[in-house]
């Protein structure tokens, strides 16, 4: 049974992921990667790890998505430049990367026991639940917890000080006149 | 093994089946509740033709969705503005399916969860898919190719998004009293009057009412189809059975979170005096979902109530209602429910 839920989860994520990468209309990309997410979500499940499949869905598929198909739909990507230029710098960027992610895969695919790792190797069912995690997080890995936490905060003050803008308003004439100027 | 495998998808067929009924029903249900009320409210009958009492008005107005010429404009992205209704539409029912209609009863020598899905991460799954709500909107506003949808469809989704941030963080109050994020288990602790969460959690209740206010789109949030600004919102450019999809998943949405914050504040389907969760009679189950059921109609009643009577707020002060007071005050909230929980026992057994 859960053979069968691992072998439809997978084929969904690849399936979608593929997808992603091959579709011309980058808000078609954007949905298709959302869906990429609910079949990683499963996978999730079926490992155990609850809290991270909902995460998963809260975080990238409902918050980090959301924002994406916002910036696509409002750059109406059709218009990117043409530039021969730019497209081979852009495809030899893109040919060094995928390169080096293709000898990260295949040496931790070559280096991995997939025996061990699949089908019934989980033994504590609940080792992904809220509780687990959140006794783990609270105890052993308090500290990097706690720096993940800095992290995020110094990554939201940056936000706030670069969109910080100054408001200055003034009566001429009986009429408020308000500027906004950028202060970073 | 298998047998069990068998009765189970049986059985949780059949409960699906009936939900999904039951759900459907009560939303087209629902919208005559809403006319009916308004009407009330302004001193008018309300719709009375079809039917005794204009009871069957529902089933008309579905004949007249899906008989209705099924307009696609000629301007849209035709694949996404297809889309998007289906989309806005899962959601709410997949919420639904994760709500404790009731205890369980007992069928057949069986007995039976009134719940589809009974997940140690209930809450978090149900804020899962409400997030997955703004896709529908935001690609139906998008994809119209309408000036009006595409503003109508950039309010509803930054608001989805603002509010859903408080409501999430309101909710943790619970969280910190319950110990558990499972639905289920965050009923059966509140097993007497005095032990629902909205006597502990009072402030919490009223961020998370609110912000279920703003994810419902209602008055005084109703600025995703402010009338006289946005014709129509979002769903502007649709006609026939997509409108109705758009229609249908609103009130669902709205009985769906009716049913969460009784759920969540208000005992959920526990009956004050009655103990329901240590008799599993036939008769008890269905107590409890009737308890449940009148909760839940109470919240759209007020709902309702406050749609005919609120005005409706100006866009920037929602803007800044969300972010600069509900947000934050819910985050203070939290802290003091940590404190008082840690500070002082009673607060967490209460009596």
């Amino acid at each position: 049974m859960i053979k069968i839920a691992f072998i439809i989860l997978s084929l969904i994520s690849i399936f979608s992921a593929l997808m992603v990468i091959s579709r011309k209309n980058p808000v078609a990309s954007v949905l298709w990667l959302v869906f990429h997410f609910f079949g990683i979500a499963g996978l999730y499940v079926l490992l155990g790890a609850h809290f991270l499949a909902a995460v998963q869905i809260i975080v990238y598929a409902g918050a980090i998505m959301v924002l994406f198909l916002f910036v696509v739909m409002m750059l109406n990507l059709n218009l990117v430049n043409n530039e021969k230029r730019g497209k081979i710098i852009g495809k030899s960027i893109g040919a060094v990367v995928s390169g080096l992610v293709l000898v990260l895969f295949t040496y931790s695919i070559r280096t991995t026991k997939w025996n061990e790792l699949f089908f019934n190797q989980v033994t504590d069912q609940e080792w992904g639940t809220a509780v687990k995690l959140g006794s783990l997080l609270f105890s052993n890995w308090l500290v990097p917890f706690q720096i993940v936490g800095i992290l995020l905060f110094a990554a939201v003050i940056g936000v706030v000080a670069l969109m910080k803008r100054k408001i200055t308003r003034k009566v001429e004439n009986g009429i408020v006149i308000t500027q906004e100027e950028d202060v970073a | 093994m298998h047998t069990e495998l068998w009765s189970l998808i049986i059985e949780k067929t059949i409960f699906g089946v009936i939900l999904l009924a039951a759900i459907m029903t009560g939303a087209a249900y629902v919208t005559l509740a809403e006319r009916k009320v308004a009407s009330w409210f302004q001193d008018r009958i309300g719709p009375n033709r079809a039917g005794p009492l204009g009871l069957l008005q529902p089933l008309a107005d579905g004949i007249k969705f899906f008989l209705k010429e099924d307009m696609i404009p000629k301007n849209v992205h035709k694949a996404f503005y297809l889309l998007a209704p289906g989309i806005a539409a899962i959601p709410p029912l997949l919420i639904a399916a994760s709500i404790p209609w009731g205890n369980q009863i007992e069928l057949l020598g069986k007995a039976i969860k009134l719940q589809m899905i009974d997940l140690n991460v209930g809450i978090l799954f149900i804020f899962a898919f409400a997030s997955i709500g703004v896709y529908g909107v935001m690609l139906g506003g998008w994809a119209s190719n309408n000036k009006y949808s595409l503003m109508g469809g950039l309010r509803s989704s930054s608001q989805m998004i603002s509010y859903e941030l408080a409501q999430g963080t309101a909710v943790v109050g619970v969280l910190l009293l319950a110990g558990t994020l499972s639905l289920d288990e965050i009923v059966k602790q509140q097993d007497s009057l005095t032990k629902w969460y909205v006597w502990r959690q009072p402030i919490g209740f009223f961020i998370f009412f609110v912000a279920s206010l703003a994810e419902l789109a209602r008055v005084p949030f109703d600025l995703p189809e402010a009338e006289n600004e946005l014709v129509g919102g979002y769903h502007t450019e649709y006609s026939s059975m997509k409108f109705g999809l758009f229609q249908v998943s609103e009130y669902i949405h709205l009985i769906v979170t009716s049913a969460l914050i009784s759920t969540l504040y208000f005992g959920g389907w526990q009956i004050p005096f009655v103990d329901i969760a240590s008799n599993s009679s036939f008769i008890y189950g269905v107590l409890g979902v009737i308890s449940l059921l009148l909760k839940t109609v109470f919240f759209i009643f007020v709902f309702m109530w406050l749609r005919w009577t609120l005005p409706r707020f100006r866009y920037d002060q929602l803007m800044s209602l969300g972010w600069k007071f509900l947000l934050e005050a819910a985050f203070v909230w939290i802290v003091i429910t940590a404190i008082l929980v840690l500070a002082f026992p009673w607060y967490k057994t209460w009596f």
